[in-house]
């Protein structure tokens, strides 16, 4: 396994894009070499020969849990709604998703 | 051991159960002490003074009535502020989570009301527990009571710094890579992270899915198991949680380590202050003097834990907050449309230490890197679950140091993260195997501050950790000083 090239600038900023956050000149500055140093920190896992080993995502998986198939009382609509920032006729409001406005 | 002074919880609960003290005057002693000294320590994000006036009110009526309130009755108990509390703020000590209040109860709070624990109050964290030192709060930072110029450590820093400074004999934190048995080693109280799976996170804000477990802080091994006892136990409503017994904590606790092999960790005495690993030796000889079998063990897969988790943790982070998006709950910042609306939101809504690792994660995860950092990483994962697992075929828990120094000072490393990701460096290859341990004091540096040593054991290995853990603390309090 290869360690892949330093973290730029220009792909910091096409991760913060693709995570919705936007930052400013400064912050993308110190992130580029904070997250910079941590990937290089990380280079002694990355650059490691671990060919035929196999991945652990969740070291006490568990599977196929059911429940048994009864009705029972769920968290309320209202309350729910009640913690959104806008609501109109029982559903969640927010501004426009295409590009015109309604 | 059944002095009272050894298990104050335990004793406070026992009192209120027999009437000899009621809850009201317990709580009302302990709210006296919060309005006291929290304006200095910052331990708490909301004091729930009233609800829990209310509730100990109730307790008294129980016990008036001839009705056993449960084994925590009228028992403080501090609780992290990332356990949802139906109707009551739980912020995360985020703005982003601003005038929240959870449609229900975390499981573990549940089962402390049914016990008779009583919550004073949400304890102040790194944002979404991401952090070392509790700096990482939208709210200001706690203070380590042993030194107010110092940091309790973190996440959980404001639940360890509630135990120290007597503002709850109890309370809950949860633990990713570190998060309780880090700031209790800094605080100087005990905190346990159970294993991965043995207590529900149904109604714990997620940070990495796959690492959280919620565990107890408390002034004495006893009292932790007992709390671990209460919180312990399948939970149909966590899809994570184990069917299957829970270990016996407080039941097994004076039970000794006759019998047992104790591995001192190599790699976790490399590189830690040479007070911090005095402290570690002079716990193995305690354990010796106690019966115990004490041999060198090493597991060098450790090592690797720290890049692994800064890998696993950051990844899982970043999909977790996605949620976070103005649209059903907590802050939103206004735009014109909905894309703009999230990115404005979250941009004011996180912290820079959210920020740096929801992006850290994005990119491991990103098309080109995910091999080389993500699934790397998770090979690791596996690397270090078979090196703790060839150490634990001859050992029955293994020794180290919490944290490599004691507390740090408020400020020293809140700029520099990879530094600060370092003092998680003995306490992270527990949460990648999913496997228990816990921090207990074991004396003071010259300087004063607490040191904790870790024990650790394999997964479902509680009673045995609890025993060992222990012995070490009735070694400390024959004389702790290095």
């Amino acid at each position: 396994m290869t360690t892949p090239e330093r973290l730029t600038r220009q792909e910091v900023a096409h991760v913060a894009d693709l995570a919705r956050l936007q930052l400013t000149e400064a912050e993308l500055d110190l992130f580029t070499g904070q997250l910079a140093e941590i990937l290089d920190h990380a280079a002694d896992v990355a650059s490691l020969d671990l060919t035929g080993v196999a991945p652990t995502a969740h070291a006490m998986a568990v599977t196929n849990v059911l429940r048994p198939d009864v009705v029972a009382p769920g968290v309320d609509r209202d309350e729910l709604l009640g913690q959104a920032p806008s609501v109109e006729d029982h559903r969640f409001r927010v501004p426009r998703i295409l590009g015109e406005a309604p | 051991m059944t002095d009272p002074s050894r298990r104050p919880a335990v004793a406070l609960a026992a009192a209120v159960r027999s009437g000899e003290r009621s809850a009201t005057e317990v709580v009302e002693e302990h709210l006296a002490t919060i309005s006291q000294d929290d304006g200095t320590i910052h331990a708490f994000n909301l004091v729930t003074a009233d609800e829990a006036r209310a509730r100990a009110t109730a307790i008294d009526r129980q016990v008036a009535r001839g009705e056993d309130p449960g084994p925590l009755a009228g028992v403080p108990v501090a609780l992290k502020d990332n356990l949802c509390t139906r109707g009551l703020p739980t912020t995360c000590s985020s703005k982003i989570l601003g005038g929240w209040r959870p449609p229900y109860d975390a499981t573990v709070v549940t089962r402390l009301h049914a016990a008779g624990a009583v919550m004073v109050g949400k304890t102040n964290m790194d944002e979404f527990a991401m952090g070392s030192s509790t700096e990482n709060s939208a709210f200001g930072p706690t203070r380590n009571p042993h030194d107010t110029d110092r940091v309790p450590g973190g996440s959980s820093g404001g639940s360890a710094a509630a135990v120290a400074a007597g503002f709850a004999p109890l309370a809950l934190g949860s633990d990713t890579g570190g998060s309780i048995r880090q700031p209790a080693a800094f605080c100087g109280v005990v905190g346990m992270k159970p294993t991965y799976g043995t207590v529900s996170r149904y109604g714990l804000v997620a940070f990495a899915s796959s690492l959280d477990q919620i565990g107890p802080f408390a002034n004495s091994v006893a009292d932790a198991a007992q709390l671990f006892d209460v919180i312990g136990g399948h939970d149909p409503a966590d899809s994570t949680s184990l069917n299957r017994p829970t270990p016996r904590a407080l039941s097994v606790v004076d039970d000794g380590v006759d019998g047992l092999t104790v591995g001192v960790l190599t790699e976790y005495l490399e590189g830690v202050d040479d007070e911090v690993a005095a402290r570690t030796r002079a716990a193995a000889d305690a354990l010796a003097a106690a019966g115990a079998r004490v041999e060198e063990i090493s597991v060098p897969e450790v090592l690797l834990g720290l890049s692994a988790y800064y890998l696993i943790a950051p990844a899982e982070a970043s999909s977790n907050l996605a949620r976070y998006d103005g649209v059903r709950f907590g802050l939103r910042v206004d735009a014109e449309d909905t894309t703009t609306m999230n990115t404005a939101t979250r941009s004011a809504g996180f912290g820079a230490e959210v920020k740096r690792r929801i992006m850290l994660g994005t990119y491991a995860l990103s098309a080109g890197y995910m091999d080389a950092y993500y699934n790397q990483a998770l090979r690791v994962r596996t690397k270090i679950i078979e090196g703790f697992a060839a150490a634990y075929r001859t050992c029955d828990v293994l020794l180290g140091p919490t944290t490599p120094t004691t507390a740090f000072a408020i400020g020293e490393k809140v700029d520099d993260p990879m530094t600060m990701y370092r003092s998680d460096v003995c306490t992270i290859p527990t949460n990648l195997a999913g496997h228990p341990a816990i921090s207990v004091p074991f004396g003071t540096s010259t300087a004063g501050l607490p040191i904790g040593v870790q024990l650790l054991a394999p997964a479902l290995a509680e009673s045995t950790l609890f025993r060992a853990a222990a012995v070490v603390e009735a070694a400390a309090d024959q004389g702790g000083r290095t």
